[in-house]
């Protein structure tokens, strides 16, 4: 079964888990099972529209799935996801001017 | 019983320090048998270099009349020695060994010259790097005059910055308009608690000046915006990017990238790190990687978030050692890859960044800049999905 590697970002949406497995046979596939057993997720990974959300990278082992076929990407058992969102790094005052809501 | 080599040593003529000097003074050959890199490091002006190895080979050249006084020396005596007596076995009537060597020489104070640029002082502060055959003294001249410039005193800056000032880095710029906080100091080792309320570009400069006077620092009590970015950055070979906000890692990507500077940028949060070196045009800039900025519920801040003051600190040498290949022209920078750090299970993930041909910033297609908008950049608060709570149109940088 893949493995998803979960960015700190999104651990407390999968309970803490920084790995988890998934099914699938396509990038797509892995992260919809991901997003059905831990629903938390699935509003930071995809559009209201069931796309992939352009701040999401994600990478099927090394590789950029943008650069492959997106999530109609194939996926083997041995494979692992990678979900990165971009950090920022931060202090306290980050706040204030980082992304406001 | 006497060695081969003391019966050497009896045999040949050993002179002064003084004797030499007098001599040479008066047209005698001083030859220097030394190795080439002793030889770039400090040398007696005016003598003459000829490699132990070599030695034989190009005396007859060198040296066509067999009465001629010669004397060698060497970083003591011993080689000197040893080569006196091969010359005398070639018929070399009147050879001499200085005793004591180079070594003798400077402890005398006598003058020596350097090829390498390095003065005394230099050549021992950094000689474990010109060491080194990839760095040696090249390298290390090429960082004495690197102009870097470190976006923020923090979590990130603050162990880049100790390291670059001890590697030798002649010019540091810092940006940082915060001042040290007790809380700062879990993690931003380069202040302390006695500078707990001054500015942290001043703390970094009092710090460095006292670990390597070689380094001129270079204080920016500013904020970054679109307003100074080019001017600041031009002045600049590389870019240590440890700012924690999203608005300043896409105006200083944009700049960089019109001014074509390496930008290493870092980024912490929690136990997790990430880095890569973006060079415009030889790879991929940071939009190519990340071409929006998370949502704020996606990008939360290490002071609301934690981070561990460590994996902050081996990010920050990660920077510093990406900085180190970029200057000395070594190794395979990060480019085109994303080195991934998770401190709790110390793991490092490596993933491939590639060119956008899309990017707006580097791609195919991007916008020539003229030279009248050079200065410009978009909104960036807008471009991150709000508007600025300041009138300024990217308040930047209190920085990891």
């Amino acid at each position: 079964m893949p493995t998803v590697k979960i960015p700190p970002v999104l651990r407390p949406r999968t309970g803490g888990e920084s790995e988890v497995s998934s099914c699938g046979e396509t990038v797509g596939a892995v992260l919809e099972a991901l997003a059905e057993a831990h629903p938390d997720t699935r509003e930071q990974l995809f559009s209201s529209a069931g796309e992939l959300n352009r701040y999401v990278n994600v990478y099927l082992n090394d590789e950029d799935v943008r650069v492959l076929s997106g999530l109609e990407t194939s996926v083997a058992g041995s494979d692992t996801v990678v979900i990165l969102p971009a950090m920022a790094g931060g202090s306290e005052r980050a706040v204030a001017s980082s992304c406001p809501r | 019983m006497a060695t081969p080599a003391d019966q050497i040593r009896e045999r040949i003529e050993l002179v002064s320090l003084d004797q030499a000097r007098e001599e040479f003074a008066a047209g005698a050959k001083l030859i220097d048998v030394r190795e080439q890199n002793e030889w770039d490091e400090s040398h007696i002006e005016g003598a003459e270099h000829v490699p132990q190895g070599e030695l034989l080979e190009r005396i007859d050249e060198l040296a066509p009349d067999r009465s001629e006084r010669l004397l060698l020396h060497c970083r003591t005596d011993n080689r000197s020695v040893a080569m006196a007596s091969e010359l005398e076995g070639l018929g070399y009537e009147n050879v001499a060994a200085v005793e004591g060597g180079i070594v003798a020489w400077e402890a005398a104070g006598l003058p020596t010259h350097s090829d390498s640029g390095l003065t005394k002082e230099q050549r021992m502060r950094y000689s474990r790097h010109t060491l080194l055959a990839e760095v040696g003294v090249e390298g290390q001249l090429k960082m004495l005059n690197a102009r870097v410039l470190l976006l923020g005193a923090g979590g990130l800056g603050a162990p880049s910055a100790l390291y670059l000032a001890a590697a030798g880095i002649g010019t540091i710029g810092i940006v940082d308009d915060d001042v040290v906080d007790a809380s700062n100091l879990q993690r931003q080792v380069i202040h302390n608690t006695e500078r707990i309320g001054i500015s942290k570009a001043t703390s970094a400069r009092m710090t460095i000046e006292g670990l390597n006077p070689d380094v001129d620092v270079i204080e920016h009590n500013l904020r970054l915006d679109a307003s100074n970015i080019l001017e600041l950055i031009s002045d600049y070979d590389v870019i240590v990017d440890g700012a924690d906000n999203f608005p300043t890692r896409y105006l200083l990507n944009d700049a960089a990238v019109r001014l074509r500077k390496p930008v290493v940028s870092a980024s912490i949060l929690g136990f997790d790190g990430q880095i890569s070196t973006f060079v415009p045009y030889d790879g991929p800039c940071y939009r190519c990687l990340y071409p929006v900025p998370p949502p704020p519920e996606l990008a939360p801040s290490c002071g609301a978030n934690g981070v561990l003051g460590v994996m902050a600190g081996v990010m920050g040498l990660l920077q510093a050692n990406e900085v180190i290949k970029l200057v000395a022209g070594i190794g395979e920078p990060l480019i085109g890859r994303l080195l991934l750090y998770e401190s709790l299970g110390t793991r490092f993930t490596e993933l491939k960044v590639k060119r956008d041909p899309q990017c707006p910033i580097c791609g195919d297609d991007a916008p020539q800049i003229s030279a009248e908008d050079m200065g410009r950049f978009p909104d960036y608060e807008l471009f991150c999905g709000a508007p600025a709570r300041e009138a300024s149109p990217s308040a930047v940088q209190h920085v990891a």
